[in-house]
């Protein structure tokens, strides 16, 4: 008996088992967002919509709380489904979000990937619809242009910003220097990394990625700030073995070998600038306005201690431009893409609103005063968020005066087409010339151009 | 002699066709359903973690896939597009210099350990115990804690050198040292691991062998070279198969300490896979990455089967 009814549950299991297996093996369509239908028939929609501030930061999370219920109050018929996530898009999860349909209707995107979702159409066309949105006359021509592909668009941003030079001020004063004026050009870097460097075993005088694809990005932004390209204007072709892209890495190699003011440790990422930024130990570096954020957030530094200025001999010239935004799932019913644009609107796109309610975080103690996002230049709504900017600030908002102020003779410009693969290339000369004193310059790039020529013959 | 090469009688049913009969083949179902109930937990982990996803990586890696559209089926251009790579060959070749070194260094490193651990007469269990203490931590961590020694400035490795007198290394930050830095890490590893099954192997070895040579006059290295390696021969080949097969897809140790460099001194087959995959978003030439690395890994394996087969005969 006993024997039976064990077998009557380990069959019961296998059944189970296998059931599941072939449940799993299944197409899942009913996960996916298109097949929850576009909306119920008393007009109701329910969108789901990711970057919801997490747990560990319950400050944000209660604002954005807040502001979805004060959105439905505004829009009955519409239901916001939250998604939290930190960081809020990891690109290595992306694909299998989207082919195991758990991708969000509205979806958190970095500007670097935009145009990749658009090529693979991972994205919907949301041009029929986006007309609806108010703030787009005054978005800024350039910003819109990020998740646009010819004629048609892909999405709305949520933050934009530009390269600059993140520098250490408390590291400035102890090395003489004065913080209220920034290097302005690459021989003043020069100078005041060596100054720093020699405070002691441990200090960084200017640090620079060159691994992880992270060197070839920030060779971009270099190459852009003295005026270069990536690519040529019909993007058929790598336009950086150039005067410009050569000077980026000589600069480096002085730097590096002759004034040994960028420490022995390279093939640098991302996070390692970050925490010796945040550890008071590294001088300055190129990035932007989001750096002292995460420095301050993230990595135990504090707002007060950093400043921002334009890249050097940046004047009338570019810089590269980063940001974040959101794409719409591409099986999202219109009905949804409607209900999401409104959302986006209200949460990232209004002055006092979302995350322009700066009276807010000034209440909950969160910095407010850094100049980004600028999504609208000059025009009506961006002075506006200037002025509450300006009203409820917490961190020093003079130390991000040398950005803001080179921001009128600076444009912004987009990464290349295949950006992620020409950085993988760029991070050869990159780690090239940080490593090796006799490292060929003329030799890396035309190699690096090669490379990049293939790359991009492929894409057109 | 005969009758010891007769074939055994064939035992025969009292029912002929019994065999066959629905009922017969029931009951055997029923006596081994509690075997079938354990072997089914088996197959379906197989089958969620191995099987479906290798077989979806070999469909993928004939396909161009962006996970919205019906996938369009490409032939083999996605495996023309890596080849045509420049860092492919790169790949392939610190691949293949990387498992070597890892058989040079991790495969010869356990075993001596091993063989000198078992000779041991005290602090056996407590020496056992820290050899294997690397295998606890989480691979990332052991990584980690390898970037700082070897930080070229403050790093561990650097302050021996300099307290013996020695010029400090650039250790991954040089194309020529940043290979070797990744198999010391891997062999610090998976030391433990090792050891631990060739001690178990050197424990199994009948005492009463190592007498009579130690009578025959043999020393350590004849009785080593005599006694102990035709002893551990099977094992030995089992534990090479392994680590080939898992060297070869060292991943980790390059995506954490050098992302690839530098000048593309570290990048591995599995490395420009998730470039590919997860970087670029090309599933395709992720997948035709992943076949290739797998056809070698068979092949060398049918090989390997076919020499311990032989072995044991």
């Amino acid at each position: 008996m006993r024997t039976t009814s064990h077998r009557r549950a380990l069959s019961l299991l296998l059944v189970a088992g296998l059931g599941l297996v072939a449940a799993s093996c299944g197409s899942g369509d009913s996960d996916e967002p298109g097949a929850q239908g576009s909306g119920s028939a008393d007009g109701k929609v329910t969108i789901t919509v990711g970057c919801q501030p997490p747990k560990s930061n319950p400050k944000e999370r209660a604002g954005w709380d807040e502001d979805v219920a004060e959105f439905q109050k505004l829009h009955p018929n519409i239901t916001i489904e939250s998604k939290d996530a930190f960081p809020c898009i990891n690109p290595d999860t992306f694909q299998a979000k989207l082919a195991g349909g758990s991708q969000e209707d509205v979806f958190y995107v970095y500007y670097t990937d935009v145009q990749k979702i658009i090529k693979a159409k991972q994205a919907a066309d949301i041009s029929e619809h986006v007309g609806t949105v108010k703030a787009l006359s005054d978005i800024r021509a350039d910003v819109q242009s990020v998740f646009k592909d010819g004629d048609k668009t892909y999405g709305l941003p949520r933050n934009n910003y530009n390269m600059g030079l993140v520098y250490n001020r408390k590291l400035f004063t102890q090395a003489g220097l004065n913080p209220d004026a920034p290097p302005a050009t690459w021989a003043e870097v020069h100078e005041a990394a060596k100054k720093i460097a020699a405070l002691g075993a441990g200090y960084v005088g200017f640090g620079e990625y060159s691994a992880g694809n992270t060197g070839g990005w920030h060779f971009a932004a270099s190459l852009y700030a003295r005026g270069g390209s990536m690519v040529a204007d019909d993007g058929k072709s790598a336009a950086f073995n150039s005067a410009e892209g050569k000077a980026v890495l000589e600069n480096l190699k002085q730097m590096r070998w002759n004034d040994n003011s960028m420490g022995s440790k390279q093939l640098l990422q991302w996070e390692d600038l970050m925490r010796m930024m945040g550890s008071g130990k590294l001088g300055m570096m190129i990035g932007a306005p989001d750096v002292v954020q995460s420095v301050n957030n993230d990595f135990q530094g504090k707002f007060e201690d950093y400043g921002v200025a334009a890249v050097p001999e940046s004047d009338g010239k570019a810089s590269l431009s980063g940001g974040d935004g959101y794409m719409f799932n591409p099986k999202a019913s219109p009905e949804k893409i409607k209900a999401g644009l409104l959302w986006l609107e209200f949460h990232e796109l209004t002055p006092g609103k979302g995350q322009f309610n700066y009276a807010r975080a000034k209440t909950q103690g969160r910095p407010v005063g850094l100049p980004i996002p600028d999504l609208y230049g000059d025009s009506k709504p961006g002075q506006e968020i200037v002025a509450l900017r300006k009203q409820y600030a917490t961190v020093p908002v003079d130390h991000f005066t040398p950005y803001v102020t080179a921001q009128t003779s600076i444009t912004n410009k987009l990464e290349p087409p295949k950006a992620q693969e020409l950085y993988a290339v760029l991070d050869v000369a990159m780690s090239a010339v940080l490593t090796r004193r006799d490292a060929d310059i003329d030799k890396l790039l035309s190699d690096a151009e090669s490379k990049a020529n293939k790359i991009l013959a492929k894409n057109t | 002699m005969a009758v010891l090469t007769a074939k055994p009688p064939v035992r025969r049913s009292p029912h002929p066709g019994a065999a066959h009969h629905p009922g017969a083949a029931r009951r055997a179902v029923g006596r081994n359903l509690t075997a079938y109930g354990f072997l089914c937990g088996a197959l379906i982990c197989f089958a969620f973690f191995s099987w479906y996803p290798m077989i979806r990586e070999i469909v993928l890696s004939f396909q161009e896939n962006n996970f919205v559209d019906a996938p369009r089926w490409v032939g083999l251009d996605n495996f023309r597009t890596v080849v045509e790579d420049p860092a492919f060959r790169s790949a392939w070749l610190n691949t293949a210099a990387f498992t070597g070194l890892a058989l040079v260094v991790g495969y010869a490193v356990p075993f001596v350990l091993a063989v000198v651990l078992n000779e041991l007469r005290h602090a056996k269990a407590y020496l056992r115990f820290v050899v294997y203490l690397p295998v606890m931590l989480p691979p990332a961590v052991a990584v980690l804690l390898f970037k700082w020694f070897y930080d070229p400035g403050a790093g561990l490795f650097n302050q021996v050198l300099d307290g013996v007198g020695l010029p400090p290394l650039s250790w991954l930050d040089s194309t020529s040292t940043a290979l070797i830095s990744l198999v010391i890490v891997s062999t610090w590893m998976n030391l433990g691991t090792g050891t631990l099954i060739y001690l178990a192997a050197l424990q199994s070895i009948p005492g009463d062998l190592y007498e009579s040579a130690e009578l025959d006059g043999a020393g350590l290295f004849r009785r080593l070279w005599h006694v102990t390696i035709p002893q551990t021969k099977l094992i030995l080949l089992v534990m090479l198969l392994l680590q080939v097969v898992a060297t070869m897809q060292v991943f980790i140790e390059p995506y954490l300490l050098t992302g690839g460099g530098p000048e593309n001194a570290t990048v591995t087959v599995a490395y420009l896979m998730y470039q590919y995959a997860f970087n670029f978003g090309d599933f395709g030439g992720g997948g035709a990455l992943g076949l290739m690395l797998m056809i070698v890994l068979l092949v060398f394996s049918a090989f390997y089967l076919r020499v311990s087969r032989e072995e044991t005969r």
